[in-house]
């Protein structure tokens, strides 16, 4: 079948902005985006600049967008993108730099990536001759962690990423990102490691665990199932169980639960007066002000709710709690 | 917040700066030892030269985890006990066997023992190897070994041992020349000091010296097509030693793989049959037991030379689908697949339309592996003084004519270790050899000369056709007219390779001009591979001439060497050096 792409390229020393390329070529049924960028570089136009190496998923180097979300152009075939011939939008991935047409700076995702301490810190020296004794469920899960190759895509979707380069933040700075944390989860994870504590109060801060909004991208957009927002919980869920509770996002969660338990649905006054200081609801204010006014406050009383329901809440709240492991 | 973090515990790690200095020059750029290549064996070379006290740096045409170690799937052998009577004597006969009799006894001998101490190594530094029920290290059976040898992480080990390499990396603090292209290697008053490299994203050209330079850049795949190799495996650092008098060793041993898929050549892991995947041909039988193969023990854990003759037997008698023969993981079970052979699950679906839980997979023998190389000592010294090389590139020879599933993993660490700690140790108390400034103008000569040229063939049109062409006569049968007119042809597409032009001309992340000077080096990596099969009459390992179809250990239980000259290699033989297992029958 013949593919229509539509590519964004970029040439920093034209001095001219990103512009728009049509290409045309042939592609076969299982034929993935990459195979086509290949083509039309080997066949039409050599100046097409990306990065690629394994052809199968593995290497990590061809994150980048396509219609419009990121992924690895080796592993998305281009008629799950345009099935009726449709011309597919390709471009640089999101949230990093651009160097040239579909080639991005990395940089700043490594340096992210370096900033959760990303090597092995042994509690005790290594047993002598031997291998460390750990089940082979734990390793089975941190594998879950290592099948991340690296790509980006989960970089290159994230809304919070977004939003914060979207107020002028710089790449290498604000939040660390899915891959990053989900990195983090790999040391925390690990039985061999003995740092495990210091790495998740170091993973407390501005940028860290509390920065997700779960918005769910990086584990649809992950080519290899490590689900990092899933990750970025189970270490929000360690962090608690460390004793690290000092943290307007755990107050957040803890105030959740709480109205749920007490009130059997959400009370989001509820939860704003117990999520934060009194400092930083004063703050709010203004916010809260002009929510009135547009009629976008909440009641300021939840709703009663129907007959029972609210004792049917309690009991799943006692049923859970039984059933929670020591 | 940011402050809160944890202090890198090896010191800042230093990235290669973007930009140099404001006027625009870079400060002089030297190391004690500098290696090229930041995949396994480079990654390992360079932790254990900065061990050893040297001031180390890495430099890679790709981001160190992009390196083509990723794709190994399978795992890594080494003779630590797990299996009643496995000691590192077993798994060097093991290897011996497997080699055809052509590899060093010596150097296999270091690498079997060394294996168990390496391999633990790797666990301490935080590869996730899968367990057995009592926690311990588990291993998988793989082809041509007597006892289950090789340890794993589930279907990707390579990728796993790549990143936590690339985790110790920067605990070390190394600097990494990252997506840095070598162009040549220096050498003067004959010993290296140096290299000059490319940086892909700037464009600008620079010599970086060293009192040592290690040459680790991995495979030539891609002077085939197709091939299993990612895209990268283009052999420059073997045509840049050669070039510079390293000679060049056994470059005809070229491993085809038995089960790659037709459609991309990506490869399925030997790992599948290690689990029990059975090979079918048209007619639904296991061919593997016909005793004309020699495989009717060993079956599907036979050495891939033997069973991926047997596959092309098969599919030239007419006995194949399509081409290709079946792999049948059904009766594995769809739980152990998710377990253990998840990535391969997810490349039938990807690559293949085929889900190996529900259905055999069509696959068929494909360009793999290269057990030659650059010549080495154990050592990993090369002819040339102050250049070593090890991992795929080099040739100790540890795989001889056939290498062993598993064992290539274990060679980079192995090789890489030692090599690194040599070169650190030589380096000490020695001063920087002496290279001409000017030295960089050479190469930067060249790049202007390539990008002025215009109205030529396109580097990517050459490149197919040499692959294509080393792939009809120069893969699992060869002869003597089909070699002798693939040097012909190959000899055209040299002069033809000297009048390419480029569609692009900038200075920022050039790709077009990168997989020009990749093709140059291709070229000759191809002479040499077919000057040495025409070389070497007889057949052994993974070598099969229809013309002289029969080992012949009077004549051929030798190396082949190709040194280079202004007219084309120059081959020569070597002796292969053999301890304590001479040559027998092979049989699996
Ligand atoms: C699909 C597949 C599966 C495999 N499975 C197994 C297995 O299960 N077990 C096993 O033992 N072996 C396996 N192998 C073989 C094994 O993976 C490789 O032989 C081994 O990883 C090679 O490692 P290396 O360090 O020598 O080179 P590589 O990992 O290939 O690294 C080469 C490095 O050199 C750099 N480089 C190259 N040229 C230049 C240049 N001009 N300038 C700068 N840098 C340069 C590259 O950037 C790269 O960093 C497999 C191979 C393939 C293809
Ligand atoms: S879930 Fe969290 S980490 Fe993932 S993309 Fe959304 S905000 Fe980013
Ligand atoms: S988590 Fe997934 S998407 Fe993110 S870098 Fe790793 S593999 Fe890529
Ligand atoms: S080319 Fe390696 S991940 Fe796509």
């Amino acid at each position: 079948m013949k593919a229509t792409l539509i590519v964004r390229r970029y040439d920093p020393e034209s001095g001219k902005p990103p512009y728009d390329q049509t290409y045309t070529v042939a592609v076969g049924e299982s034929e993935v985006v990459l195979d086509a960028l290949i083509k039309i570089r080997e066949e039409q136009d050599g100046s097409l600049a990306l990065r690629c190496s394994c052809r199968s998923a593995i290497c990590g180097s061809c994150a980048m967008n396509m219609n419009g979300h990121p992924g690895l152009a080796c592993k998305t075939k281009v008629a799950a993108l345009s099935p009726h011939g449709e011309p597919v939008q390709v471009g640089p991935g999101g949230n990093l730099p651009v160097i040239k047409d579909l080639v991005v700076d990395m940089g700043p995702f490594w340096s992210k990536v370096r900033q959760v301490t990303p090597w092995l810190r042994p509690g005790a020296p290594p047993p002598a001759n031997e291998e460390y004794r750990v089940p082979n469920e734990r390793m089975l899960d941190l594998s879950g962690m290592m099948a991340c190759i690296m790509c980006g895509a989960c970089v290159m979707a994230c809304t919070v990423l977004e939003a914060e380069q979207g107020q002028g933040g710089k790449p290498d700075e604000g939040f660390l990102g899915p891959a990053a944390l989900a990195k983090a989860l790999r040391f925390v994870g690990d039985p061999r490691d003995g740092t495990s504590r210091e790495r998740l109060e170091a993973l407390m801060g501005g940028g860290g665990i509390w920065d997700c909004t779960h918005c769910f991208e990086c584990v649809q957009r992950c080519p290899k199932g490590v689900a990092p927002m899933d990750r970025i919980l189970e270490l929000r869920r360690r962090a608690v169980d460390a004793g690290f509770t000092d943290h307007n996002g755990v107050r957040h969660a803890q105030a959740f639960v709480d109205s749920i338990r007490k009130h059997g649905q959400l009370d989001e006054n509820y939860l704003a007066r117990k999520s934060v200081t009194f400092g930083e609801l004063f703050q709010m204010m203004p916010v809260a002000l002009r929510m009135l006014l547009a009629g976008k406050m909440p009641p300021m009383f939840p709703h009663n709710l129907p007959g029972d329901s609210r004792e049917d809440v309690k009991r799943i709240f006692e049923a859970m709690e039984e059933e929670k492991p020591a | 917040m940011r402050g809160s973090r944890l202090p890198p515990a090896g010191g800042v790690p230093r990235i290669a700066p973007l930009s140099g200095p404001a006027d625009g020059r870079l400060a002089i750029l030297q190391h004690d030892v500098l290696v090229i290549g930041a995949g396994l064996a480079g990654m390992r070379a360079a932790i254990e030269a900065q061990r050893n006290g040297a001031d180390v740096a890495v430099i890679s045409k790709v981001h160190p985890v992009r390196s083509h170690s990723n794709a190994a799937q399978g795992g890594i052998n080494a003779a630590l006990g797990r299996v009643e009577g496995d000691t590192w004597e077993v798994h060097a006969e093991d290897t011996v066997k497997g080699s055809d009799w052509l590899g060093d006894q010596d150097s296999i001998e270091i690498m079997a023992r060394d294996a168990g101490e390496n391999i633990l190594e790797l666990e301490h530094m935080g590869v996730v190897f899968n367990r057995d029920k009592d926690g311990r290290l588990a291993v998988r059976s793989f082809g041509g070994a007597s006892k289950q040898r090789t340890f794993f992480v589930a279907d990707f080990t390579g990728q796993a041992m790549l990143h936590v390499l690339y985790e110790q990396l920067l605990k070390s603090g190394v600097r990494i020349y990252e997506e840095w292209f070598v162009t040549s290697l220096i050498v003067e008053n004959g010993t290296c000091g140096g290299v000059v490299a490319l940086e892909i994203r700037t464009g600008r050209v620079e010599a970086i010296r060293a009192k040592a330079v290690i040459l680790c850049v991995g495979g030539i795949g891609r002077v085939y097509e197709p091939s299993t190799n990612a895209l990268i495996c283009t052999g420059d650092g073997i045509a840049q030693a050669y070039r510079v008098g390293a000679p060049v060793m056994d470059m005809e041993m070229i491993q085809y793989h038995p089960t790659t898929l037709k459609s991309n050549g990506a490869l399925i892991t030997e790992g599948a049959r290690g689990e029990g995947a059975t090979l079918v041909n048209s007619k639904g039988e296991r061919f593997l037991s016909n005793p004309r193969y020699g495989t009717t023990n060993k079956m599907e854990l036979a050495s891939r030379d033997v069973i991926s003759r047997a596959e092309q037997i098969e599919i030239n008698e007419g006995r194949g689908v399509d081409g290709c023969v079946l792999l049948d993981c059904r009766h594995l079970g769809e739980k152990l697949i998710r377990e253990k052979l998840s990535q391969i699950r997810e490349m039938g679906l990807d690559f293949a339309n085929v889900d190996i839980v529900k259905a055999p997979i069509p696959i068929r023998p494909g360009m793999h592996y290269i057990m030659g190389g650059i010549k080495t000592d154990s050592e990993g010294q090369t002819k040339v003084p102050g250049l070593y090389a090890a991992g795929e590139c080099a040739c100790v020879s540890v795989h001889g004519a056939n290498r062993l599933g598993a064992n290539s993993l274990l060679d980079t660490i192995v090789f890489g270790r030692r090599s690194g700690a040599h070169a650190a140790k030589a380096a000490k108390g020695m001063s920087l050899p002496a290279v001409p400034e000017t030295r960089a103008d050479l190469d930067r000569k060249h790049i202007e000369e390539l990008k002025a040229r215009r109205g030529g063939e396109p580097s990517a049109r050459i490149r197919l056709e040499m692959g294509r062409l080393m792939n009809d006569r120069v893969s699992v049968f060869r002869d003597k007219a089909g070699l002798e007119g693939a040097l012909e042809k190959l000899r055209e597409l040299k002069s033809r390779g000297k009048r390419i032009s480029l569609t692009d001309r900038g200075t920022v992340f050039n790709t077009d001009l990168i997989f020009a000077l990749e093709l140059d080096f291709m070229l000759d990596v191809a002479e040499t591979i077919v000057a040495s099969a025409l070389f070497r009459a007889e057949s052994r390992g993974a070598h099969t001439r229809m013309d002289f179809p029969k080992r012949d250990d009077e004549k051929w239980l030798k190396h082949t060497l190709a040194s280079w000259t202004p007219d084309g290699p120059k081959m020569d033989t070597l002796p292969v050096t053999i301890t304590r297992w001479p040559p027998k029958e092979r049989k699996y």
